[in-house]
C-alpha cells in the first residue's frame, strides 16, 4: 500500500520533471501515467501488485474533484452577463462530442472489419 | 457563546475542519448517488459542491481558508491520474484491437467540443476572451488553463468552463448514449473522457471499468490533441 502510494508519486514527480524540463504542453501526471504503462509492460507482476492501490484510489475518483469545484461556485461571477449563452454552448458542444465520438468509434469499428 | 467562539476559533485555524467537511459533504453525495442507483443527474460532485458551497456561505468562510484543508483531497489528483495507468494496462489488449476507431473517435470529438463550443458561443453573440477561454474546456484542467493563458482567454473563466463541461458530460452521458443505442463500453468511456475530461472519467469508472480505462484514455489523449488544436483555431478565430 504505502509502497504503492510512493510508486505513484514517484511516477508524478518523474512526470512533472520531464514536463517542465522538455517544456512540454502536457501536464505531469499523464507523462507519470505513460511511464508506468510502460513500466507495467517491462515488469508484468508490477501491475497486479499495484492494482488494489489504483482501484480504491480510482473507485473515488469523483471524491478528488469536489475542492475545485468548490471554488468555482465563488467565480460563477465571472460568466457575468454571458452566462446564459456560455451555458448553453457547454451543454450544445458537450452533447455533440459525446455523440459524435462514440458514433465515430462504433462507426470506424464497423468499417474497419469490427472484430470484437 | 464564548466557548463555541473558541472552539471556532481553533477549527478555523487547522485544515482540520474542512478536510472533514469536504470528505463528509462526499459521503452524502455519493450516498445519495448510490440510493438513487447512480442515476445520472444525481452526480456525487455536484451534491457535495452543493453543500460546501452552501456551508462555506453561511458561514462566511473564503475559498483560500476552506482550500487549505480541502487541498490534501485535492493533490492526490495527480497520484489518481498516474494510477489511471493500471486500468489502462489491464484494457492494453483492447485498445490494440481498437486503435482505429480510437484515433478517429479522438480526431472528430475533440474537433466537435473545439468547433461547436465556440460556434454556438458565436451565434450568441459571445466574443474576444470569454470566446476564446471557452476553446480548450473540454481538456482536463491543468492543460486547460495553460492553454487558455496562452491563446489569449481568462484562465479563471476557463477553470469554470471546464468543471461545468465535466459536470454535464457526466451527467448527460448515460442517458444520451442510451438514447442512440450505442451500447460498447470502450466507446461509450472513451466518448466522455475526450469531451469532459476527469469528472466524465469518474462517472464512467461508478458504471463500468472498461468504460472507466477507456475514458482515462481519451481524457488523455485529448489533453494532448486539444493543445495542438486550440492555439489553431484561436489564431483562425482572431484572424476572422
Amino acid at each position: 500500500m504505502i509502497l504503492n502510494l510512493a510508486l505513484l508519486l514517484l511516477f508524478q514527480l518523474a512526470g512533472e520533471v520531464t514536463a517542465r524540463a522538455l517544456s512540454l504542453p502536457v501536464p505531469g501526471p499523464v507523462i507519470g501515467l505513460a511511464a508506468l504503462v510502460l513500466a507495467f509492460l517491462a515488469v508484468p507482476g508490477l501491475a497486479g501488485r499495484m492494482q488494489p492501490t489504483a482501484g480504491g484510489l480510482l473507485a473515488h475518483l469523483s471524491l478528488l474533484f469536489v475542492p475545485a469545484g468548490v471554488g468555482v461556485v465563488g467565480h460563477l461571477g465571472v460568466l457575468g452577463a454571458q452566462g446564459g449563452p456560455l451555458l448553453l454552448a457547454l451543454i450544445g458542444s458537450t452533447v455533440l462530442a459525446i455523440a459524435v465520438g462514440a458514433g465515430v468509434f462504433v462507426g470506424v469499428q464497423r468499417l474497419t472489419g469490427g472484430a470484437e | 457563546m464564548t466557548e463555541f467562539a473558541e472552539i471556532w476559533s481553533y477549527l478555523s485555524e487547522t485544515p482540520l475542519l474542512w478536510l472533514a467537511a469536504t470528505l463528509g459533504a462526499y459521503v452524502v453525495g455519493d450516498g445519495l448517488s448510490r440510493a438513487s442507483g447512480r442515476k445520472p443527474y444525481v452526480n456525487p460532485v455536484l451534491i457535495a459542491v452543493v453543500i460546501l458551497a452552501a456551508i462555506l456561505w453561511a458561514s462566511g468562510t473564503p475559498y483560500a481558508t476552506y482550500f487549505e484543508g480541502a487541498q490534501f483531497v485535492h493533490f492526490m489528483l495527480g497520484p489518481a491520474t498516474v494510477a489511471l495507468a493500471a486500468p489502462l494496462y489491464a484494457n492494453l489488449s483492447h485498445v490494440r484491437r481498437v486503435a482505429l476507431p480510437l484515433i478517429a473517435a479522438l480526431l472528430a470529438g475533440s474537433i466537435t467540443a473545439i468547433l461547436s463550443a465556440l460556434g454556438i458561443a458565436w451565434a450568441l453573440g459571445v466574443r474576444g476572451e470569454t470566446l476564446l477561454s471557452l476553446a480548450p474546456k473540454s481538456a482536463t484542467a491543468p492543460v486547460a488553463l495553460g492553454i487558455s493563458e496562452q491563446i489569449g482567454g481568462s484562465p479563471t473563466l476557463t477553470a469554470v468552463l471546464v468543471i461545468l463541461t465535466g459536470i454535464i458530460g457526466a451527467i448527460v452521458v448515460t442517458p444520451l448514449l442510451n438514447l442512440l443505442r450505442i451500447r460498447d463500453w470502450r466507446a461509450r468511456g472513451f466518448a466522455v473522457g475526450v469531451a469532459a475530461h476527469g469528472i466524465g472519467t469518474a462517472r464512467a469508472f461508478q458504471v463500468n471499468e472498461t468504460a472507466g480505462a477507456f475514458a482515462g484514455i481519451g481524457m488523455g489523449l485529448n489533453a494532448i490533441l486539444t493543445a495542438i488544436l486550440a492555439p489553431l483555431v484561436a489564431g483562425w478565430i482572431s484572424a476572422l
